[in-house]
């Protein structure tokens, strides 16, 4: 089964977003990438990272991914942040009861899109 | 057989197999775009004839649901469907004053009353777009105070802003029997039943009281059985207004509760003295399950946003128009 169905599709990326968008927030070390433009469209690409993470239908190319956090690069986005928001995305999903193996491959697709996002 | 036909703007297409954001994009219509998977809401459309399968509607809130709103990349419609921008070609309805009342020194409250139906859900606004030579070229949008079943007519909280057209013409010019155009009532920020249960937090400054206290109102109306915490906050005494009704609705209401604020002058009990948001995380800092609704001056409603997103509130949960009323030029 496709890791999305399996880990419980579009309601499992309701349920994880709030929870996951929470900790990126409260996190002093990465807030201030989070919080340039409002908090609705916010919310809406979190659900579409975790989308992508949960490996969901998210269109996003690498492109995309590196137009979409060039300006961040430019404000000092690097591994150290990368590697917090790896850390929340798998303390969203332990929180919500995901197996460890899919936590795994959630986080493999994350971690897939580290170089793009950094501009590398 | 002929395929599903689908108008827009007068124009008609045949949709063919693809989506109705692809059928659009085909035929030259600018549509916004982005995530093309149903997440993102770039291509939100509102449909005006005829129905949208279930799919276009999966992930939208109920408020959103209720306008008839629905996702252009996830429509594959299997029947006519007429669709519209989500606020294109917008109707106008023709109104005559029938009151104008001072709540306080600096807000007033116009009474309209429609000459045909109006439908509108509490807390939405209208665009007073003309009817009478001080109105014609300025357009302002303004949030209904009004319930529809509860009042019979539209009543709009006006603010005087310095130098303002508008508010100008209803502080000092406007008398019953004047006609004027209003369009129809829009805007996501208003109370869905069906969720009774539900404890409903309003936060509110200035004149974006008037839309809150309408869907605390509403909510009564229709038998809310959770708690409708309303707080209004003004930076000085004599902005706050409405304080004696919203008393009284207190005492016929055991579940709901008014809170008048002040942020920049000494203030003494009842009134809480700093600002709404403040207040309300004071008397309910555990904000899971509640529905908040968020109207006013947009950088307390911005940072108010994130208050309360971070105390619980669910993201879904939490309502701010993007248009704000007077608000910010009031006191």
């Amino acid at each position: 089964m496709a890791l999305y169905e399996e880990i419980g599709g579009a309601a499992a990326v309701d349920a994880a977003v709030d929870i996951f968008y929470r900790k990126v927030l409260k996190d002093a070390r990465i807030n201030r990438f989070f919080t340039d433009v409002d908090m609705a469209r916010q919310a809406a690409k979190q659900k579409a990272f975790l989308t992508l993470a949960f490996g969901g239908p998210a269109h996003y190319s690498g492109l995309d991914m590196r137009k979409g956090h060039a300006k961040l690069v430019s404000q000092g986005l690097d591994d150290s942040h990368f590697d917090a928001v790896m850390e929340h995305l798998g303390a969203t999903l332990k929180e919500l009861k995901v197996p460890d193996h899919l936590i795994a491959q959630a986080a493999a697709i994350a971690e897939s899109t580290r170089n793009d996002v950094l501009g590398k | 057989m002929r395929g599903p036909r689908l108008t827009f703007e007068g124009r008609q297409f045949e949709r063919g197999e693809l989506s109705l954001l692809d059928c659009l994009l085909g035929q030259g219509v600018a549509v916004p775009s982005a995530c093309r998977a149903g997440v993102c809401q770039s291509c939100l459309m509102r449909v005006v004839g005829g129905e949208v399968p279930e799919r276009a509607r999966q992930g939208l809130s109920a408020t959103q649901l209720a306008r008839r709103l629905f996702l252009a990349c996830q429509c594959y419609p299997t029947d006519d469907v007429e669709v519209a921008r989500p606020d294109s070609a917008l109707e106008s309805h023709a109104a005559d004053v029938v009151a104008v009342r001072a709540l306080s020194d600096d807000i007033r409250e116009l009474r309209l009353r429609p000459r045909g139906p109006y439908a509108y859900h509490a807390g939405q606004f209208l665009q007073l777009r003309g009817g009478t030579p001080a109105l014609q070229d300025a357009p302002r949008n303004y949030s209904l105070a009004s319930v529809p079943g509860l009042d019979a007519d539209l009543l709009l909280h006006v603010a005087r802003v310095p130098g303002g057209r508008v508010s100008g013409w209803v502080f000092d010019a406007a008398r019953p029997g004047d006609a004027v155009v209003v369009s129809e009532s829009r805007g996501n920020c208003f109370h869905v039943p069906g969720s009774p249960a539900r404890d409903l937090l309003l936060i509110g400054t200035g004149s974006g009281l008037a839309p809150l206290q309408a869907i605390a109102r509403d909510a009564l109306r229709q038998g809310h059985a959770g708690r409708v915490a309303l707080f209004h906050g003004s930076r000085l005494a004599r902005g706050l207004y409405l304080g004696d009704e919203l008393a009284a609705l207190g005492a016929a209401h055991g579940n709901f509760h008014f809170q008048p604020c002040v942020s920049d002058e000494p203030a003494t009990a009842p009134i809480f003295a700093g600002t709404p948001l403040d207040a309300a995380l004071q008397a309910h800092p555990d904000l899971g399950g509640w529905t908040v609704y968020l109207c006013g001056n947009p950088a307390m409603v911005e940072s108010a946003r994130l208050a309360v997103f971070l105390a619980g509130a669910g993201s879904a949960a939490i309502h701010a128009d993007p248009f704000l009323p007077t608000a910010s030029t009031t006191t």
